[in-house]
């Protein structure tokens, strides 16, 4: 069941160049609810006729107000009207969309993101009630997000940077392989970032043999797999889609060379 | 108060509305179907069809621009057979005529796909020659007047008794000329506008936004090109047209009927609205009440030139 809403503002703030705003949701989350790393479609504007599609970084189940937090950053002109919104108002929000990660709270994870896909990997840390390990990847200091709160709802949190201003120094694949070399028992590597990143996350863990899935971005149009518009293209030569059947796909069904 | 009427017909189908969704922002209607009754609408234009599947362009295939967007999905369908066999199945289980929509490589692909359509059943056929963003066949066809009597001819010989629409392209320099060459072919009514092509660039990495270059403008951007062109089609030819390009409400309806469609589409004003359809359906219907019309069909062709 998917869910057209005006969902009011609750909190908005600043988090680094991201803003974290917390929406009141009704029953969208009771209702449409799959797994972590869904994403809502928020209307921005009536100038702007295309949606901006938005993970859920984290939701709760709080009747009757249940309540549904995203991160994101200003990348144009829909996301810096969404920015500017102040608190109380309400957005026009579809939701909650597409697939999240197949995962099994009982199970432990390895969660990687890496900048704005930083965020979407937090419901999942949430879901494994702190038994799964983050690793998380930013340019630099200034553009940590979300720190505090992988580190409260994971078992270890992990930080690289590209300019080594904090954690180690480089890229998130090399901390995977560190980490899987040490425990491969984690049920899978989930992760969600820029597709370069995802693609060798991906060969990380297919190095430890360990499954791997991956949240995908595309510019989209419905949101609801009507348009066909964000395709990705799939190693069988078909081209499936973001919002639809994904955002997450396992990396091993993804075409890395399209 | 006495009841509207807000029933049309469109080439001898009855539409209990005259809004229908434009091929290619529906899918197969499973999508939108989660968010209202599909008995609701006039009809429904299903995702547009090859006689074999096609996975499309590829990303991005989407750009926003001023009241706009463009696209180049690049007919990604999976073919003729499966739509018979999986998708028209669903749509027939709700009270609202089902418009399939081909392009063909060649007009014998059109004349296969008509049969393999009429046969299975569904109400009306819209033979999309100004697809924007395929390289063979396509917009071709829609350029050239005798391409597009050809195409047309051959969809009337294999369609049996099922009407056959033609959709125009605005990529012409007058759309009359392709009008009149379908109508003499024989086609049943037309349907207009098809996208109008575009270019968006992005001015920081100097590259075009869609990985095609170029896609089809749809949205309100387009709605006064596409009102102006539903008068001219409706002047030059005496059949009944179903209007769209960039109606999001019930005003937007009134113009192209006024200019002389029967039925108007929906389209891009649903990636925004879901419900757009019906919103665009109930502002129609409220206009026609405040003029104190009887039947929403009397506005058709209404326009009174200066």
């Amino acid at each position: 069941m998917k869910v057209e809403r005006k969902c009011r503002i609750v909190s908005s703030n600043r988090l680094g160049d991201a803003v974290y705003m917390v929406l009141e949701v009704g029953d969208m989350v009771r209702t449409s609810f799959k797994a972590p790393g869904q994403f809502v479609h928020i209307k921005c504007g009536d100038g702007l006729l295309l949606r901006r599609p938005i993970s859920v970084c984290s939701c709760k189940e709080n009747a009757p107000d249940d309540l549904l937090a995203i991160a994101f950053e200003v990348r144009g002109e829909g996301t810096a009207w969404l920015a500017q919104r102040p608190v109380g108002h309400t957005l026009d929000v579809l939701g909650l969309l597409g697939n999240g990660f197949q995962m099994n709270p009982e199970h432990r994870y390895l969660l990687v993101g890496g900048g704005i896909g930083v965020p979407p990997m937090r419901g999942c840390a949430q879901y494994t009630n702190g038994k799964s390990t983050a690793i998380l990847g930013f340019r630099t200091k200034e553009k940590a997000i979300l720190l505090d709160r992988f580190q409260n709802e994971c078992a270890k949190t992990l930080i690289a940077t590209d300019d080594g201003s904090l954690g180690y120094h480089g890229f998130v694949d090399a901390l995977v392989r560190q980490e899987l070399a040490e425990d491969q028992n984690y049920k899978a590597v989930l992760a969600c970032g820029p597709k370069p990143m995802l693609r060798n996350v991906a060969k990380a863990a297919a190095e430890f043999g360990v499954p791997c899935q991956v949240s995908m971005e595309e510019r989209m149009g419905c949101g609801i797999g009507a348009c066909l518009v964000c395709a990705c293209a799939m190693n069988d030569g078909s081209r499936k889609h973001v919002c639809k059947d994904g955002p997450v796909f396992y990396a091993e069904e993804v075409d890395w060379n399209a | 108060m006495p009841e509207l009427d807000m029933t049309v017909t469109l080439a001898g189908v009855t539409l209990k509305n005259p809004v229908v969704v434009a091929s290619g922002t529906f899918g197969f209607g499973r999508e939108y179907g989660q968010f209202y009754d599909l008995s609701e609408l006039g009809g429904i234009c299903a995702k547009g069809l090859t006689l074999h599947r096609r996975e499309g362009n590829p990303t991005p295939r989407i750009a926003e621009t001023p009241m706009g967007i463009l696209n180049s999905v690049g007919l990604q369908n999976p073919g003729v057979d499966a739509f018979i066999k999986e998708e028209l199945p669903f749509l027939r289980q709700f009270d609202t005529k089902i418009i399939a929509n081909i392009s063909g490589n060649t007009p014998e692909e059109y004349g296969i796909m008509c049969e393999k359509l009429a046969d299975a059943g569904v109400d009306l056929i819209e033979v999309n020659i100004s697809c924007p963003n395929v390289k063979a066949g396509g917009m071709a066809y829609g350029t050239r007047p005798d391409l597009a009597a050809e195409v047309t001819a051959e969809a009337k010989r294999h369609a049996g008794r099922t009407p056959v629409m033609v959709k125009l392209s605005p990529n012409v320099t007058d759309i009359t000329v392709i009008a009149r060459a379908a109508a003499d072919a024989g086609a049943d009514a037309l349907s207009l506008i098809n996208t109008i092509r575009g270019m968006r660039i992005d001015v920081n990495s100097h590259r075009p936004v869609l990985k095609m270059n170029t896609g089809g403008l749809s949205g309100p951007a387009v709605l006064p090109v596409a009102v102006r062109m539903v008068w001219e089609v409706c002047q030059a030819v005496d059949l009944p047209v179903l209007g769209m390009g960039g109606v999001a409400k019930g005003e937007d309806a009134a113009q192209l009927m006024l200019a002389g469609a029967s039925a108007v589409a929906v389209g891009t004003a649903m990636f925004a609205d879901p419900y757009a359809p019906l919103h665009v359906r109930d502002g129609l219907a409220d206009l026609a009440r405040r003029q104190g019309l009887d039947a929403v069909a009397q506005l058709t062709g209404g326009v009174k030139p200066w």
